[in-house]
């Protein structure tokens, strides 16, 4: 199958996972903007998405798009290593036009799952999952499970969470602000016009994105109590 | 009249393909800039020669920028520090007196060095064989206007049937990719009414082939652009995984 054995297939894994992964984030940050006006308001999202079947359907397929993105990824980048061979260049300068995050896509890519890792940490394993658990009849205390303003005002009263919240929005933006156009030529959306279309596209959108993230983050940094 | 330059010469030197290679410095001497850079090898050669020891093996031909023989990594750049223009094209007034230049081949797993500077793109060829052609009888000469053809494709098909096949592309790459190379000899062809008839075809078994001998994956940096000594687009780039991605669909 195309897909899986040419490497335009693979890259075209990659573009649509990642693509996939962009339309969630921007989802997702629309309804963290909600937190700073109203933490009633945010607390009825958590409630109403929770463990219900289609929110959990619904993170199995991002588990599965994240795996999917990041198997490809490590096969993507062991292939293009061994390409380039042993022998490395002695004198290199980084040609013009060429961004630095292009050519470290996988070393954000690492950041952007650590980030990840940390997040399901802070939040998804004391909510949803404490839900299913609670369901499943286990003897887990699930009275906190839907309120998702306690555990963003515990997560940003700590600095060093803070700090790692922003590494990580930030690794993201780098990733993004190539990925996504990338993204599009890899699938042939582009030509000498489209190409500086999608880049404007793209770079708005991702800071959109990021910024809404960020602003959660620093509201609840600075004013914990905010939204009440 | 340009200034004559005096500098160090850091050049690759491997005696064969499985031997171990490495650095070999030279010190040149009142050398006027109006010399091309491979004149400018061709004297250290002289002299290495007339001291009977091996001249450095580099490849040339045409040295006038048409036949993407000649293949230098000076200073960090397929080409030299000079946009648009070939090795053969660089001029040592590029460079300054007292400078240090450092001189490698093409590093590719798919482009093994032979010798010294030189290394075997047999690889192309075999890209090219694979599908870089229209192979159906487009019949004779047609009158000038008896095929209606925009302008703008035109001159982008002209554009991308400029690449001369150098491999500077796949050397600047850190992915060691030849998609900028087979984009462009796709794109030559797929532009125009005689070479869209094979065009899905062809870009299938030029992938193919590209993949097969291991060339790495595509990642849009755009270090081949950047370098290209003809200034090919990656929007080539975005036309091939096009004519790939309908192509495969349409099996
Ligand atoms: C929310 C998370 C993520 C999003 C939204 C995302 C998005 C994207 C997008 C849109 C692309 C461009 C695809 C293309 O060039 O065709 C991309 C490429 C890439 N991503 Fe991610 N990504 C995410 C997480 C990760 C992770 C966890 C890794 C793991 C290391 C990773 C590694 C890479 C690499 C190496 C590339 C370049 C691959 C290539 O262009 O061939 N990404 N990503
Ligand atoms: S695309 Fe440019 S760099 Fe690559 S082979 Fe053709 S002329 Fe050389
Ligand atoms: S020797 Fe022919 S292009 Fe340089």
């Amino acid at each position: 199958m195309w897909l899986f054995n040419s490497s335009v297939g693979k890259k075209v894994i990659m573009s649509v996972s990642g693509i996939a992964l962009v339309l969630f984030l921007l989802f997702h940050m629309s309804m963290n903007l909600v937190a700073i006006f109203s933490a009633e308001g945010y607390n009825m999202i958590c409630e109403f998405l929770g463990a219900n079947w289609y929110a959990l359907i619904a993170t199995a397929g991002l588990a599965a798009l994240v795996v999917v993105h990041f198997v490809y990824a490590i096969i993507l980048t062991l292939q293009n290593k061994k390409a380039r061979g042993g022998q490395g260049y002695a004198y290199t300068v980084k040609p013009k036009n060429v961004e630095w995050a292009s050519q470290n896509m996988f070393v954000l890519g690492v950041i952007v799952i650590l980030g990840m890792a940390l997040h399901l940490f802070n939040f998804w394993a004391n909510m949803q999952l404490v839900e299913v658990l609670h369901m499943l009849g286990a003897n887990v205390d699930a009275s906190l499970a839907a309120d998702g303003v306690h555990y963003i005002k515990e997560t940003f009263a700590c600095p060093v969470y803070v700090a790692l919240y922003v590494i990580w929005l930030v690794a993201l933006w780098f990733h993004l602000t190539h990925g996504f156009w990338s993204a599009l030529q890899t699938l042939g959306w582009a030509n000498q016009i489209w190409f500086n279309r999608w880049r404007v596209i793209g770079n708005v959108l991702v800071t959109i994105i990021i910024l809404g993230f960020l602003a959660v983050v620093a509201v609840y940094a600075v004013c914990p109590c905010a939204g009440c | 009249m340009d200034k004559n330059i005096s500098f160090t010469l850091k050049v690759w030197r491997q005696r064969g393909p499985k031997e171990k290679g490495a650095f070999a410095t030279y010190q040149m001497k009142d050398i006027p800039g109006d010399t091309s850079f491979l004149e400018m090898l061709d004297i250290l050669n002289e002299s290495l020669v007339n001291k009977g020891e091996e001249p450095i093996v580099f490849d040339h031909d045409c040295r006038e920028g048409i036949c993407g023989m000649c293949s230098l990594y000076v200073n960090g750049h397929p080409h030299g520090p000079a946009t648009g223009a070939t090795t053969c094209q660089l001029y040592m007034r590029r460079f300054k007196d007292g400078d240090t230049i450092t001189v490698e081949p093409w590093r590719s797993a798919a482009f093994p060095v032979i010798r010294d500077l030189m290394v075997d793109r047999t690889a192309f060829d075999k890209i090219q064989q694979a599908g870089g052609y229209v192979s159906i009888n487009t019949g004779g000469m047609p009158d000038a206007n008896a095929i209606p053809i925009g302008k703008d494709v035109a001159e982008e098909a002209m554009d991308a049937a400029a690449c001369v096949g150098c491999g500077a592309c796949v050397a600047a790459c850190k992915n060691g990719s030849a998609m900028l190379f087979v984009s462009a000899k796709v794109s030559q062809f797929a532009l125009l009414p005689q070479g869209k008839a094979e065009a899905a075809k062809r870009a299938k078994s030029m992938v193919a082939k590209m993949d097969e001998l291991g060339f790495g994956n595509c990642t849009n940096t755009r270090a081949c652009e950047a370098e290209c000594p003809k200034c090919i687009s990656i929007s080539n780039i975005a036309r091939l995984n096009r004519e790939f991605i309908k192509a495969k669909l349409k099996d």
